[in-house]
Order: C-alpha cells, then structure tokens, then sequence
C-alpha cells in the first residue's frame, strides 16, 4: 500500500495552493537539504511533465527552494522562499525540461557548495506524499511504504556492519536492504527500509561513523 | 484490522459492530505503532487548521494575488443570510459557502490541511462543520467524521490515484466528495455500509471530471468544484440515508475513476494546456497573469 497512513489522507498541514506541487515539492526539497546536511550555495532544479508546465501557478519553484532552506509543509516563510535565497546569497536556477517523464511530477535537483555536491530526483505522487528515485545516480527502488534510511559513504569494509550494529542496539528491524556502488572504494548507497521509525539520535550516530558522507530518513 | 478496499472496511465494521471511524483509528493504531490518544490529538490539531480556514475565508473579502479568486465564500453567506427563499437551502449554502472559505485562503497561500489534496482541501471543512451545526454534534464526532472520510480516502489512493497530474479533478476533488459523504452519514447515525452507497454515490458524479486550471493556478475553476463538491456529498449522504443503493459497489466505482484517469489525455491532467484553461479567456487570463514571459504555449 503507498498510502500508509490516515494522516497521508487527512493532511498534511500546509501552505497552498497544491498538495502535490507545493507540499511534496517542498518535501523534496527539504529530502535534498537532510541529505546534504547543509545550506547549499549553488542549486540547479530540472522540472519536468506537469512541473515544468504549471510551476509558477502552484509555487513549486518556491515550495522546492523553500524545503531547500529546511521549511516545513506549513512554514509560512515558503511564499518569501526565493527572495530569502537570494539574500543568503544562494544561486537559484531552474530549468524546464520538454522531456517526457515517468511521473508527471518529477523534479531533478543538483545542489552544491565548495566542500560537495548532491544530486536526487523526486517525484510527487498525489496529497503530498513524495517518493526519490535517484540519488546521486544511483536508482533507487524503494516500496515508499516504510521508513527508509539512505546512507551515502565511502565504498569500504565495516560500513554496513556498522549501520546494521546502529540499528539493532535501538531495537529496529530491518525489512529490506539495497547496497550499490559505482565503483570500487568510491561512493556507495545503503537504502533501508525498516519496521520501525528511526530517530534524529539514530541517525546522528550513523554521521558520526567513519565514512558515512550523508544520512537521512524517508517516510518517517 | 486491516482494510484494503472499501468492501473489506464495511464488512470489518459492521461483523465487528464497529462504526467506520473506530476501524481506521484502530487500523492507524496498529499500523503505526501509535496510541489512539495520540493518534485522535493530530486529527484534533487538522480539524482545528480547518476551522481557522474557514473562519478566516469567510471573513475576508480580498482577492488572491492573480485576481482570480476570493471574496466568494462571504457573498454566498451575505446571500444564504439576507435571501427571502433559498432555492438549495440553508444546509447546502453553509456547506458550500465554507468549502468556498477554504479553498481561497488555499488559493491564497494560506495555511489548509489536504484532503486528501489541497486542490480539494475545501469539500471536507465545509461538510463536516455543517453537519456537526446542524445535528448539534461536539468536536470529538467531528474528528470522527475525518477518520471515516481517511478511512475512504485510504482505500481511493492505494486503489486508485488523488492527484489531479494522474487521474484529472475527479482523483481529487471527486475523492473529497466520496470521503466527505461517508463522514457526514456517519454523523447523522447512518449505517458503515450507507456511508459506502454514499461514497459511491458522490463518486459517480464526479466521474471523468477533468483537471484544467487556468494559468495552471488552483483558483479557477478549482474554488468552485470544491463548492459543488461540498453540495454533491450533501445530497449523496442525504440519498443514502433515504436508502438509495449504487448499482456498481463503491470498490467498482473507485476501479473505474482510475481507469478513466488512465485514459484521459495529458492536456487535461494538470498540464493547463486543455479544457477551460485552453479556452480564449483562459489564455488570456493566462497571459494577463504571466505577463512576462509564458507566451510560447
């Protein structure tokens, strides 16, 4: 079931003017800023299908900046997102691409600074619920009905068994794990989903293992 | 407990002599791991979000920042107040003027809880606080009324779709309208499968409802759907109560909505490019509003 809970129905809280381009977008966003773990100076977003075609009217582009800058659903700085980015001193671009996408909304978004770059594709799939597909050019297949840990971090030995050590001391199972690489001892991508919810604490301690370059928690 | 389709939900409730409301409650409470106290405290909290929406749109008149919407909610509440005769009546005004309430601080970027879309955000509010009004009914049976509409809602999304960028309006504004039926049988004491003839019921008539927004914003003819929608659930629960059964079971009604979203065009799905939004005073309001540049399409 995608929808998992009563309150993906009934919810959540938010700014208008749409649950999907407004409320997801600035989810996406804010998945993006979790995982790179800071304010990025450089943000390209790529929007595409219904995105690229109705941003403006629906503050997409302005929910999507503002997840950028850690706002929630109901912040209701999200209407001053990209004048607030500006003034941070942030280059903001969009881009709107003609190519057709699997999802009609669909978001690339590339943020950078001078210690590292993040790169995720979101798509958001109706009443502000948001799936990630891509992160960092791994593809991600994720069931979207559990909570998710990704961890980015150095291809080396030990790594899973310390996340996997992390999350039995808090008493969490895991239900169904990923593990990918592009190329020996270079970036990985750990995605777990797990039976329980997983704490700021938890992840916390996950960043501060050797080798663990990001960590965040999806449907949480 | 556990439900996957609308079918599986009444059949719960009613062997279990459960309402619709106490199954999702017990539903989300084992699913999530939560308490119930807990679990009713955060629907408490949306319904209060709702309430200030309302309060708030029917007591501004302004416009929203494209000009296309704002200020209806107070006039049609002017009208329903100062009308010698009503011709739909003093309950569905209510209902409808509250949706109308909702849906322009919604157009407004204001604060609105989705239900289950914040296109649709408006047929939820205006339903269950009238007919909390009208039977006289307290806070607690109003946050029931939420859990019935989410339990249907549930069934609608993982079946079905409730973005207007998948399946068109009726995923969204035609899904509130369903969920808001059955809460508001619920509340007036109707039975767990009435509150599903009036899911189906409400549904049907939303069928092949195209998402076409002008200049892509949720305003026009957004606001006004969420209205009649409002309208729609009344008269539906209102029929289910009398005893009117749908001929096709609410799980069929939901299987075909999906379908159709399936076969409706791209243009007509969000995209702003069909329907009113394509028409000459659509493109021209377009054009007005984005001035600057969007003159390519």
């Amino acid at each position: 079931m995608k929808y998992r809970t009563v309150f993906d129905i009934i919810g959540p809280v938010m700014i208008g003017p749409s649950s999907s381009h407004t409320a997801g977008a600035a989810r996406i966003g804010r998945t993006a800023r979790s995982l790179f773990g800071r304010i990025p100076k450089e943000i390209t977003i790529t929007l595409y299908g219904s995105f690229a075609k109705t941003y403006r009217g629906h503050g997409t582009d302005i929910a999507l900046v503002g997840g950028l800058l850690d706002f929630d659903t109901f912040d209701q700085r999200i209407p001053s997102s990209l004048q607030m980015a500006k003034e941070a001193g942030i280059n903001v671009r969009f881009v709107e691409s003609e190519e057709i996408p699997d999802h009609p909304n669909t978001a690339r978004i590339l943020i950078s600074d001078e210690s590292g770059k993040l790169e995720i594709v979101g798509i958001s799939i109706g009443g502000g619920k948001t799936e990630i597909i891509e992160l960092n050019g791994f593809e991600l297949k994720l069931s979207g009905n559990s909570p998710t840990l990704l961890v980015l971090h150095k291809d080396q030995f030990g790594a899973v068994a310390d996340v996997a050590t992390i999350l039995a001391k808090h008493e969490i199972n895991i239900g169904y794990m990923q593990v990918a690489r592009k190329e020996k001892g270079l970036e990985a991508l750990m995605s777990i989903e797990t039976d329980q919810p997983v704490s700021d604490e938890l992840l916390q301690e996950i960043r501060l293992k050797s080798g663990m370059y990001s960590v965040t928690v999806l449907n949480n | 407990m556990n439900f996957r389709s609308v079918a599986e939900l009444v059949e719960l409730a009613e062997s279990e002599d459960l309402k619709i409301s106490e199954v999702m409650v017990r539903q989300e409470s084992e699913v999530m791991n939560r308490s119930r106290e807990d679990i009713w405290a955060e629907m408490g909290r949306n319904l209060d979000v709702m309430g200030q929406a309302i309060a708030r749109g029917l007591s501004e008149d302004k416009r929203s920042p494209s000009g296309l919407s704002g200020g209806d909610a107070k006039r049609i509440q002017y009208y329903k107040k100062n009308a010698p005769i009503l011709l739909s009546g003093e309950t569905v005004l209510d209902a409808v003027s509250r949706a109308t309430a909702v849906s322009e601080v919604n157009a407004a970027m204001g604060i609105i809880v989705a239900t289950p879309t914040a296109g649709a955000c408006g047929i939820l509010p205006g339903t269950i606080f009238t007919a909390a009004e009208k039977f006289k009914l307290d806070r607690d049976a109003m946050i029931a009324g939420l859990f019935v509409s989410g339990a249907i809602g549930y069934c609608i999304a993982n079946n079905a779709c409730i973005s207007g960028a998948t399946g068109g309006c009726q995923a969204e504004v035609g899904s509130a309208t369903a969920m808001a039926a059955a809460a508001v049988v619920e509340m007036a004491g109707g039975t767990p499968s009435q509150s599903a003839e009036a899911a189906a019921i409400a549904l049907k008539n939303m069928l092949g409802l195209v998402c076409d927004p002008i200049a892509g914003l949720v305003e026009a003819p957004c606001v006004k759907r969420n209205a009649m929608g409002a309208a729609i659930a009344m008269v539906a629960a209102d029929l289910a109560l009398a005893g009117v059964k749908s001929i096709i079971p609410t799980d069929e009604v939901i299987g075909a909505m999906y379908k159709i979203g399936q076969d409706m065009p791209v243009a007509l799905r969000e995209t702003a490019l069909g329907g009113l939004a394509a028409t000459p005073t659509g493109r021209s309001l377009e054009r007005q509003i984005f001035h600057d540049t969007k003159e390519d399409e």
